[in-house]
C-alpha cells in the first residue's frame, strides 16, 4: 500500500477520517475468460496492493502448478473462488471483490461472460453503478459485448467502460482501437437513452493504463482504468428521486410505541413531512424518525431508520411510506420485463409467487407478449421463457402493490419471481407500467349471489375434483357418482377432460403451457358452476400440482374436493381402455402423461381412490359417504 | 435482519464474541431500536475458548437484554475430545461443526445469523448473503439462489435451513472503522498486553488455563502480544505487538503483510479447505 503508507504511518487518525469519506463504487466486469477479465480484476487488486504477503506467495505457488503464464504470476487464480471452478478454468458464479485506493472504496462483481450465465450477469448487475465491458483487441465487437451492455443497460447501469484489452497483441495500434470504439458506438445508439461510454486501450496483462498513463499509447489522451473509476461522478439517483420505504417491520417494544421500521429505498424524510401509506393510500404526518442513540432531523436514502406517525394510520409489512404529493403508482396488474434464470420453464397461466421491497404476493402470468434475444436485442416470438430467456409478460396479482417503474427508480420498480413447490428464485422482473384495464374493468354486483342460488338448489355447491392418469378410471367414477347424486335430487354436471377438448379448449395441445392454460379455463367454468350452486364433478388428467392449486385456491373455502384416482401407470397401461398408451408407447402420441410428460401425484388429496381394490360403484360410494359424513347432505 | 425477522419462524444470531459477532450484535441493536433484537443469541463453546472471552459475552447478553443459548457437544466433552489430544482438524469437527449442527437440529432453528464475510477468504466470495443449508445443513455452491437488488427469498422447506451473513460486504477495514466510529467495546484480547505465550504447531499461542500439557508450559515466555482472531486459545495464534488502542491495532493491520486468516489453523491444511468445510457444515 506504498502510495497511502506514509498517511499510515505518520496519521492514522487523519487516514482513517479521509478513508471514511470515500465514495463508494460499485461495479461489474462483463467478458469471458478468454478476454482477461480475471486477470484485470487480479491486477487492479496487485496494484491497489490489496495483495497481502501470505495470499502472494500462494498464488506464487499456485500459478507454478495450475496457471497458464509460465513462471510469472497468474492473476487469474486469485479470484477464481471456487474450486471446481478452478478446475474447469472458468467463473461459473458472482464473485464479490473489495479494495480500496486513497480516493474511493470498490465494489466489484466478478460474473461470468458465456450467455449460460446471463442470469449470473443481471444479479451482479442489479447492484452495480458501473460496468466494464472486455473486448479482445484481436476480435473486437462481438455478440457477447452485444448481450452485455444489454443486460447491463437494462439493469438500470448508466455507465459503461469499453476495455479494450490485449492491446499488446495488436501492437497497441491506434486504428485498432477507433475502430472498435466506433463500432461500439454506432450499436450503442440503439440501447436505453442517457448511457455515458468511455473507451480505454489496454493491456491487463502487462499493466497498460491500468493505474497509469501507458507509454505504449502516446495517441491515448484519455484516463487510465484505475484513474476513470476514481473520478468519475457516482451520481447516487436514490437521492434526488421522491420518497419511498417499504415497510419492513412493525416495531412495538411496548404499548407506548408504535413505529415502522425499514430501509429508506428513495428520497429523504423530515419529522413534519406529509406522507401516504400505499396501497391504502392513507395521509399522515411523520412524528419522529427513531433510530439508536436519538432522533433525527433527517434521514435520506440507503439509512435504516424507524418512523412514527402523527396519527393511527393502520401500516403492516410491505406497505410502502411515500411523500404525499408524488406517490408511488399502486396496481394489481402490469407489463414488465423478465429475465428468466431457472432450469424449468415459465409457463404464462401459472402461478408465481412475487416479491417486491418487503411484499410477497401471488402472481400469474397472464400473456407472454414476446421474448427479447439478448444478443441483438430485437423482439422474437415467443410461447414460454426458458434458462437465460429475456421476454415482456403481462402479470396479474392477488391484490394492488406500490411500485415505479423500473426505469424512474430502480429500487422500487425490480421484482423478484419464487417457484411456490420449490421456494427457488426463478425469474427477475422490471416493472414498465401498469395495466389501465386492471383499474376500469369492475365486478358487476348482483342482487341474486350465490347463496341464493344454491339455497334454490337446496344443496351445498362443490367441486369434484378427478385427477389421475389417463385410463385411471376419472370419467368412469364421475359417471357412477353422477347417476347417484342425480338420484338423491342433487343438481350436477360434470365437466370432462375429452369433451371440453372439443369445444372450449379445441386449439390447445398438450404441452406444458396448453396443459397450464387447459385447467386454467376448465377451474373457471368450474368456479362459474359453482356459484351456479351445482355439484361439478371435473374429470381431468390436470398432472400438475401447481394447476390443481391455483383451482383450489379459486373456490370458496372448503368447496373444493380433490380426487386422486390412483392407479398405477402399469395398471392403466394394461387397461388401456382407448388405445392410447398402445400409440404413445410406438410414437404416435407426444407428451403423453406419465410417459414423456410428468404426472405430479397429489400428496393431500382430500380422497384416494384405489381401483386396484375397487370398483367404479363402490369409489362412488367411497365418495358419497365421505360427503355425508361432513355433512353436504344435511339440510 | 429485518427480513430475517419478519419471514423466519424461529431465527437465531450465532456469536462467536469475537469483533465480527462485535458488529454484527450492535447493528442488529441499530436495526431494530427501540425494541430489543426479537431473536437469542447462540455460542457454540468448544470448551477450549479463552477465559476472557467466555467472561465478555455473559456480560455483553446481560446488558442487551438477549437471550443467551450455549451448546457444547457434551458426546465431545465425554470422549475428551480437544486440540492438543486430537490435533485441530477432529476439535474443529467434532466440537464446532458437529456441536453446530447438534444445536441447530436441538432447537430447531430455521434461520442463524453468522458474522462470515466475503473479503475473508477466496471460497467465501461467492457465498449468498442468504445462504441455502439442507435438512442435513450441507451447502452446495453450484446450487445458490440468485440474489437482486436487496430482495432476500428466504423461503424453504420444512427442516432446510438458512444461515445469514448481514455483514458479508464488509471488510476487514470496515469492521476495524466502525468498532472506533461507534465505540463498539470488543474483548480485550484485541489489544495488546503481556501474555505468557508457548510455541506450538508453528504458531505462539497463549498459556490461558492449566490445560496446555506441562512440558509445553514449561517452555512459556512472557511476550507483548495480541490477537488478530479469536478462536479456541489452542488454535489462535497470538502476533507480537504493543498496539493497546484501536488507532495502533488499525494502523499495524493496514501496514502488515499478512492477511488476517493467516493466524488460523484450520485454514492451513490443503488450497480450498475452507470450502469443503463448508460443504459439510462448518460456519
Amino acid at each position: 500500500m506504498s502510495h497511502i503508507d506514509s498517511l499510515i504511518a505518520e496519521d492514522i487518525t487523519a487516514y482513517l477520517e479521509a478513508h471514511e469519506n470515500k465514495s463508494l463504487l460499485r461495479f461489474i466486469t462483463c467478458g469471458s475468460v478468454d478476454d482477461g477479465k480475471s486477470t484485470l480484476i487480479g491486477r487492479l487488486l496487485y496494484d491497489s496492493k490489496m495483495i497481502f504477503e501470505d495470499q502472494l506467495d500462494a498464488l506464487e505457488r499456485d500459478s507454478k502448478k495450475q496457471g497458464t503464464q509460465g513462471e510469472n504470476i497468474d492473476f487469474a487464480l486469485l479470484v477464481d473462488g471456487l474450486a471446481a471452478e478452478r478446475e474447469q478454468g472458468i467463473t461459473i458464479d458472482v464473485a464479490y471483490r473489495f479494495f480500496s485506493t486513497d480516493k474511493r472504496k470498490f465494489i466489484v462483481a466478478d460474473t461470468p461472460g458465456h450467455e449460460q450465465y446471463t442470469r449470473n450477469m443481471a444479479t451482479g448487475a442489479s447492484t452495480a453503478d458501473l460496468a466494464i465491458l472486455l473486448i479482445d483487441a484481436r476480435k473486437g465487437v462481438l455478440t457477447q459485448t452485444r448481450r452485455h451492455s444489454f443486460i447491463a443497460s437494462s439493469l438500470g447501469i448508466r455507465k459503461l467502460v469499453l476495455a479494450i484489452n490485449k492491446m499488446d497483441l495488436v501492437d497497441y495500434d491506434q486504428a485498432v482501437f477507433e475502430k472498435i470504439e466506433r463500432d461500439f458506438l454506432e450499436f450503442a445508439e440503439e440501447l436505453s437513452a442517457g448511457i455515458e461510454i468511455q473507451a480505454i486501450p489496454m493491456s491487463a496483462l502487462e499493466g497498460a493504463n491500468i493505474t497509469g498513463a501507458s507509454e505504449q499509447t502516446p495517441w491515448y489522451d484519455g484516463p487510465s482504468l484505475m484513474e476513470y473509476l476514481e473520478t468519475v461522478p457516482v451520481d447516487d439517483a436514490r437521492l434526488s428521486a421522491p420518497f419511498r420505504m417499504p415497510v419492513q417491520w412493525v416495531n412495538r417494544p411496548n404499548l407506548d410505541f408504535r413505529g415502522f421500521s425499514g430501509q429508506i429505498a428513495s428520497g429523504s424524510i423530515k419529522p413534519g413531512d406529509r406522507v401516504k401509506t400505499l396501497p391504502s393510500a392513507k395521509e399522515t404526518t411523520i412524528e419522529r424518525i427513531v433510530v439508536h442513540g436519538g432522533d433525527l432531523d433527517e434521514a435520506v436514502a440507503g439509512q435504516s431508520v424507524t418512523l412514527t406517525f402523527a396519527d393511527e394510520v393502520d401500516t403492516s409489512r410491505g406497505d410502502v411510506i411515500c411523500v404525499a404529493s408524488d406517490p408511488a403508482e399502486v396496481a394489481d396488474q402490469f407489463q414488465a420485463r423478465v429475465l428468466w434464470m431457472a432450469d424449468k420453464d415459465m409457463l404464462p397461466g401459472r402461478r408465481y409467487l412475487l416479491k417486491i421491497g418487503a411484499k410477497t404476493v401471488t402472481a400469474t402470468v397472464l400473456d407472454l407478449k414476446f421474448g427479447i434475444d439478448v444478443n441483438t436485442i430485437q423482439d422474437k416470438p415467443a410461447k414460454t421463457l426458458g434458462l437465460n430467456d429475456f421476454g415482456v409478460i403481462t402479470l396479474g396479482l392477488d391484490q394492488p402493490i406500490a411500485f415505479d417503474p423500473y426505469d424512474v427508480n430502480r429500487e422500487t420498480g425490480g421484482f423478484i419471481l419464487i417457484d411456490r413447490m420449490t421456494n427457488n428464485t426463478v425469474g427477475l422482473g422490471l416493472i414498465d407500467f401498469a395495466l389501465r384495464r386492471a383499474g376500469n374493468i369492475h365486478w358487476q354486483a348482483l342482487d341474486v349471489d350465490r347463496v341464493a342460488l344454491a339455497q334454490q338448489k337446496e344443496q351445498k355447491p362443490a367441486v369434484l375434483w378427478f385427477t389421475g392418469l389417463s385410463g385411471s378410471g376419472k370419467s368412469t367414477i364421475a359417471n357412477a357418482l353422477q347417476q347417484k347424486l342425480f338420484a338423491m335430487g342433487k343438481h350436477t354436471f360434470v365437466l370432462d377432460g375429452d369433451n371440453v377438448r372439443h369445444g372450449l379448449n379445441r386449439d390447445l395441445g398438450f404441452t406444458d403451457v396448453d396443459r397450464v392454460e387447459n385447467i386454467r379455463r376448465v377451474s373457471n367454468v368450474a368456479k362459474l358452476m359453482s356459484d351456479a350452486g351445482l355439484i361439478t364433478l371435473v374429470s381431468f388428467i390436470s398432472p400438475f400440482r401447481s394447476e390443481r392449486q391455483m383451482a383450489r385456491n379459486m373456490m370458496a373455502e372448503g368447496e373444493f374436493v380433490e380426487v386422486f384416482v390412483d392407479t398405477p401407470l402399469a395398471v392403466a397401461e394394461e387397461r388401456d381402455v382407448k388405445g392410447l398408451y398402445k400409440r404413445a408407447r410406438a410414437g404416435e402420441i407426444k407428451n403423453f402423461t406419465g410417459l414423456d410428460s410428468p404426472y405430479e401425484a397429489p400428496e393431500n388429496a382430500e380422497i384416494r381412490i384405489n381401483t386396484v381394490e375397487m370398483t367404479a360403484d363402490e369409489a362412488a360410494d367411497q365418495i358419497l359417504n365421505w360427503m355425508r359424513e361432513r355433512g353436504w347432505f344435511e339440510a | 435482519m429485518r427480513e430475517v425477522a419478519a419471514e423466519a419462524e424461529n431465527p437465531v444470531m450465532l456469536y462467536s464474541v469475537g469483533k465480527d459477532s462485535a458488529v454484527m450484535l450492535h447493528l442488529a441493536m441499530k436495526a431494530f431500536y427501540p425494541s430489543v433484537p426479537p431473536f437469542p443469541l447462540m455460542h457454540v463453546d468448544t470448551t477450549w475458548k479463552f477465559r476472557e472471552m467466555i467472561e465478555f459475552r455473559d456480560r455483553k447478553a446481560a446488558e442487551i437484554g438477549m437471550d443467551l443459548i450455549v451448546h457444547t457437544n457434551q458426546e465431545g466433552v465425554e470422549a475428551g475430545v480437544g486440540p492438543f489430544t486430537h490435533g485441530s482438524a477432529v476439535h474443529t469437527d467434532v466440537m464446532k461443526t458437529q456441536a453446530l449442527k447438534q444445536a441447530l437440529d436441538k432447537y430447531k432453528f430455521d434461520v442463524a445469523f453468522g458474522g462470515a464475510r466475503r473479503d475473508e477468504e477466496k471460497s467465501r466470495a461467492k457465498e449468498r448473503v442468504f445462504s441455502f443449508r439442507t435438512a442435513e445443513h450441507r451447502w452446495d455452491p453450484k446450487n445458490q439462489r440468485p440474489e437482486l437488488w436487496n430482495l432476500y427469498n428466504a423461503r424453504i422447506h420444512k427442516g432446510e435451513s438458512i444461515r445469514c451473513f448481514p455483514i458479508s460486504n464488509w471488510t476487514e477495514l470496515d469492521i476495524w472503522q466502525y468498532i472506533r466510529r461507534e465505540q463498539i467495546e470488543i474483548v480485550p484480547l484485541y489489544y495488546a498486553a503481556k501474555r505468557p505465550v508457548v510455541e506450538w504447531e508453528g504458531s505462539q499461542i497463549m498459556l490461558d488455563d492449566d490445560r496446555v500439557p506441562p512440558e509445553l508450559a514449561k517452555t512459556a515466555v512472557e511476550k507483548f502480544v495480541r490477537f488478530r482472531t479469536l478462536g479456541c486459545y489452542p488454535l489462535t495464534g497470538a502476533v507480537e505487538s504493543t498496539a493497546d488502542t484501536l488507532e495502533d491495532i488499525i494502523q499495524e493491520m493496514l501496514l502488515t503483510t499478512s492477511s488476517e486468516r493467516q493466524g488460523r489453523t484450520i485454514d492451513r491444511d490443503q488450497a480450498a479447505s475452507m470450502e469443503k468445510k463448508k460443504q459439510e457444515g462448518y460456519f
